[in-house]
């Protein structure tokens, strides 16, 4: 089926069989590696992007659903150069271990902070629940979306 | 730029940020921010199912539905007819190219002399399935969805045999590998038995336990993946994959498994998603990859999804045990004697054989001068996955025998546990201390790390908090695990002495780049450890070079000379060693140029802070002009070869010894039976500490695998021989609302034989956290034993005044 879709500000007319996953079309299609694939029953969270503006699990959505929506995904949010407020409090905070989780957990943890207000430790760990981390037990993420969450007040 | 956020040996809490140290900000000490960050925030990792070759194809596994079956026909035509499917290969196709069984890399002897029994594990089923989900056939395709649909046509015909299941039966019943009678590998004992018979005889109190040590599996968020390349032209093959230590895995593939001469197979281990063991080994998976690749002269990609990582990663512990400890009328422990049934699956792994026995029985002394000790382990076949190192390996299933009946007995005798454990505890001044199972500790100091954990927790304010527990209808309760480890693996003779089919150095190479910058090779691995920025650090500090002018290769059989990878907390202990005595060797040989160019005597040249200077005179040169001179070396010794790269092979002298206390507090709600981990304190030894942020994030995962094991996770197996737990749906691991924040301290106590003095931080808190967390879930419920993992359906019971219904 033919598709279009804006990914990262980019509009994309594809072609792809009607059973497509948006996660296989974002990594074999448009090469766009960060976002992973860690399961296969929507638990782990590792392809989490923005659909029109809201966290999803990329691996659930299928071709015919992404039709005419905008993704954001991990390449999308800021640069080796100048990272987006959460990219950079993961590094600071120490967030990541293997990396593996993190693009999408970073893409959770904006959703998260861009649709909630007053969050803490608490309400941080609860919506960040459809993620899962096998490597930091979770204390530096909190502190890095708490962190980011600062910033990014501040910024807006 | 590199940037430093602060450092501290001894910081306090992980929550509280840590203090800066005001010495190299970039050297050993400090918290350097990870370097290998900058790719993984911004999505540019590469990992191996990232990678694409030009013509790639991919490969889906045709997997037992049964656990215990003989094949009797593999019919591949109708999946050879399947559209775009390329190939179809079996266990037979491989038999016929030669490629042999995956070995076990570790001969245990029994306690009788001779060698465990260790049957054929070809990749490929050949004739009889063994657990289910074992690979019985390999399709290509040009697409994954046509080489699912091929996978589905192959038809196989299998004759079920009873499966053996159940660890506590499994001796008792039919022969899962002919000529393997009693289904075991091996029993295997270390200690002086008639003297820890003795002893328990005589003592004034003996508390017994049993003890059941739960299966889990590791589930690294990465499932594994393997590319396979061939070059005809040339005959070199190129692996990429996930592993923990490629140059073991090209050794064992080359050596053992005949796919390819060592010099033609290159192996590749790229950005790794988590390993915690599971990635050690070396599996079918990527053994038919590579083969298959040669086969089709295609690149060939294979990527697990979940489901096949749940039936076909290697898991972890699955111990049953009894355990007695006796302890005098004065209250010390007179003798510790374990039995331990350990399920070691339908195969022995790479590792499988060793972590229930000189992983496990070793460190059953624990931190006490506990005289006599004797240890039997049975290695159990069943029809279940394999059974190897997963975090700890061997290691928090002896703390969790010791500290568990360690805890039993304080209550029994009615003595505070902190107490009793202190009263036992090896003293600083006894070191190095010979234990009764083998292991001769070389320092520590375990009351320091009881004594700040028992501060950090506020151990004398818990029966206030325990009040106000109680007022809520809730249950609180309080448990201490005070663990060791033996890290570093290790000396190689000892290592081959007791079986290892590798010595366990780790190998370095510190290369001087002409206009001064380093690159270093080393054959350990980072797969979330961040040995990128560790060991620039490391060689930073010791060359007095800038951090940034320090890059870290690793991961590359085409491009590291040799190495043994990272398990075992190894890889700065021995792999950083290594690292050392290369930087030492550079250090050595420009210390010669330089004394040249400054026309002095070489043992007057010293060198400090990246300069050789000559003694008593104002001469001096940085590392970075001799090495340009070693380059281009006009003005140069005559006896001295041109250049300045160093390798070194690092072999250590004994284990690391790691060790601390951790403490756990937990609240049960009294009406759902959910136990919330409400404190948790991990107090560590890990020696001297390279970089704090990074160990303290070590000590973090560590525990949230250990409260997981605790609380959450268990891998079933039905009477059949069927996953129960086979999906992350059935299978619980910790989310972020299933943890707290957890307090990390550190207590310093130098390793003696290393030049480092460092000890290994990555297991440590799976070791220790799991026998804490269950001491406070006993304390609370006021009972002598809850299985792992203890659920709410488990702990509802208990509260009901019921006993806990037999799991599965």
């Amino acid at each position: 089926m033919q598709i279009t879709l804006t990914v990262n500000g980019t509009l994309r007319e594809l072609d792809v069989p009607e059973n497509t996953l948006l996660v296989d079309i974002l990594r074999e299609r448009l090469r766009l590696t960060g976002t992973h694939v860690g399961c296969d029953t929507s638990q782990c969270g590792a392809c989490t992007v923005h659909l029109n503006g809201r966290a999803v699990k990329s691996c659930t959505v299928l071709a015919g659903q992404a039709d005419g929506t905008s993704v954001l995904t991990i390449e999308g949010i800021g640069t080796p150069d100048v990272l987006h407020p959460m990219q950079a409090a993961f590094r600071e905070c120490h967030a990541l271990q293997c990396g593996f989780c993190t693009p999408c957990m970073i893409m959770a943890a904006i959703d998260l902070v861009e649709n909630h207000k007053e969050l803490d430790n608490k309400s941080v760990r609860e919506g960040l629940e459809g993620n899962f981390c096998r490597c930091t037990g979770y204390h530096n993420i909190v502190r890095a979306v708490l962190s980011a969450a600062e910033k990014m007040a501040a910024k807006a | 730029m590199s940037t430093s956020v602060a450092s501290s040996e001894s910081a306090s809490t992980s929550s509280s940020g840590l203090k800066p140290s005001g010495l190299n900000p970039s050297g050993i000490g400090a918290s350097v921010l990870r370097r290998e960050d900058a790719r993984f925030i911004t999505g540019n990792g590469r990992y191996t199912d990232d990678i694409r070759v030009e013509g790639q194809v991919y490969a889906v596994f045709v997997r037992s539905p049964y656990a215990h079956a003989k094949v009797t026909r593999v019919d591949i035509g109708d999946a050879l007819a399947t559209p775009r499917v390329i190939a179809v290969l079996t266990g037979a196709d491989m038999q016929a190219d030669g490629i042999g069984g995956l070995p076990c890399g570790w001969m245990v002897k029994q306690k009788d002399g001779t060698d465990m029994r260790s049957p054929n594990h070809p990749p490929l089923v050949v004739d009889k399935v063994n657990y289910a989900g074992e690979p019985v056939a390999i399709v290509i395709a040009e697409t994954v969805e046509a080489a699912r649909q091929g996978a589905d046509a192959v038809a196989v015909d299998y004759d079920e045999l009873q499966a053996i299941i159940d660890l506590g039966t499994a001796t008792d019943s039919s022969e899962i590998h002919p000529g393997i009678s009693n289904n075991l590998a091996y029993e295997w004992e270390l200690g002086d038995r008639a003297a820890t018979d003795a002893a328990l005889a005589s003592a004034a109190h003996v508390t017994r336990l049993d003890l059941t040590n739960n299966r889990l599996i590791p589930n690294a968020i990465e499932p594994r993946a393997a590319l396979g390349v061939f070059d005809a032209t040339t005959g070199e093959h190129t692996l990429y994959t996930t592993s923990q230590n490629p140059h073991l895995e090209r050794l064992v593939l080359s050596a053992f498994v005949n796919i390819a001469p060592e010099h033609k197979l290159r192996v590749i281990a790229p950005d790794v998603g988590g390993g915690f063991g599971s990635k050690i080994f070396i599996y079918s998976e990527e053994t038919a990859v590579i083969w298959a690749a040669r086969r089709v002269r295609r690149p060939v990609k294979w990527t697990a999804d979940r489901s096949e990582s749940f039936l076909a990663d290697a898991h972890g512990r699955d111990h049953l045990t009894h355990a007695e400890l006796g302890i005098d009328a004065s209250g010390n422990f007179v003798a510790l004697k374990v039995h331990t049934v350990a399920n070691l699956g339908a195969y022995l792994s790479t590792f499988g054989s060793s972590v229930p026995t000189y992983l496990y029985g070793t460190l059953l002394a624990g931190q006490y001068r506990t005289p006599n000790i004797h240890v039997e382990v049975q290695g159990v076949f069943t029809n279940t996955a394999p059974v190897d190192a997963y975090r700890g390996a061997g290691r928090p299933e002896a703390t969790y025998v010791v500290e568990r009946i360690v805890e039993n007995a304080a209550r029994e005798l009615q003595q505070d546990p902190a107490e009793l454990r202190r009263r036992n505890m090896i003293q600083p001044d006894q070191f190095p201390y010979q234990t009764p199972v083998a292991l001769v500790y070389d320092v520590g100091d375990y009351e320091k790390s009881l004594d700040k954990a028992l501060g950090l927790i506020d151990y004398d304010g818990f029966s206030a908090r325990r009040k106000i527990s109680e007022a809520k209808g809730h249950h609180r309760g309080i448990g201490l695990a005070c663990y060791i480890e033996a890290c570093g693996l290790a000396p190689s003779k000892l290592a081959i002495a007791l079986g290892a089919g590798v010595g366990l150095y780790e190998s370095g190479e510190v290369r001087m780049n002409p206009t001064g910058s380093v690159t270093v090779f080393t054959g350990s691995h980072s797969h979330g450890q961040g040995h990128e920025t560790t060991f620039a650090q490391v060689v930073s500090d010791k060359l007095g070079v800038p951090f940034d002018a320090v890059e870290v290769v690793h991961g590359d059989t085409g491009r590291v000379e040799f190495g043994l990878g990272t398990y075992g907390s190894r890889s700065l202990a021995v792999g950083g060693s290594a690292l050392i005595r290369a930087s030492e060797k550079i250090i050595n040989k420009g210390r010669k140029i330089a004394a040249h160019l400054m026309e002095g005597a070489e043992e007057a040249v010293d060198f400090s802070g990246g300069r050789f200077s000559l003694r008593d005179s104002n001469r001096s040169l940085s590392i970075q002009e001799v090495a340009f001179a070693a380059y281009v070396p006009g003005n140069y010794p005559d006896d001295l070869e041109p250049g300045l790269s160093e390798k070194a092979f690092y072999d250590p002298q004994n284990f690391t010894y790691p060790a601390g206390t951790h403490i756990a507090e937990v609240e049960i709600d009294g009406e759902t039976g959910v136990v919330s981990v409400v404190n948790f304190v991990a107090v560590d030894d890990f020696g001297r500490i390279i970089n704090p942020l990074i160990v303290h994030g070590q000590v973090h995962g560590g525990v949230a695998q250990g409260i997981g094991q605790a609380l959450l996770e268990i891998g079933l197996y039905d009477s059949n021989g069927q996953l129960l737990t086979g999906s992350m749906m059935d299978y619980c691991l910790p989310r972020a609302d299933d943890l707290p924040d957890f307090v990390v301290g550190t207590t310093v106590t130098h390793c003696t034989h290393n030049p480092l003095g460092v000890k290994g931080c990555g297991e440590a808190g799976a070791i220790g956290s799991p026998a804490a967390v269950m001491n406070a879930v006993t304390d609370a419920l006021g009972v002598d034993e809850v299985s792992m993992p203890a659920t709410p359906e488990k702990v509802w019971r208990i509260l009901q005044g019921r006993s806990p219904r037999r799991m599965a």
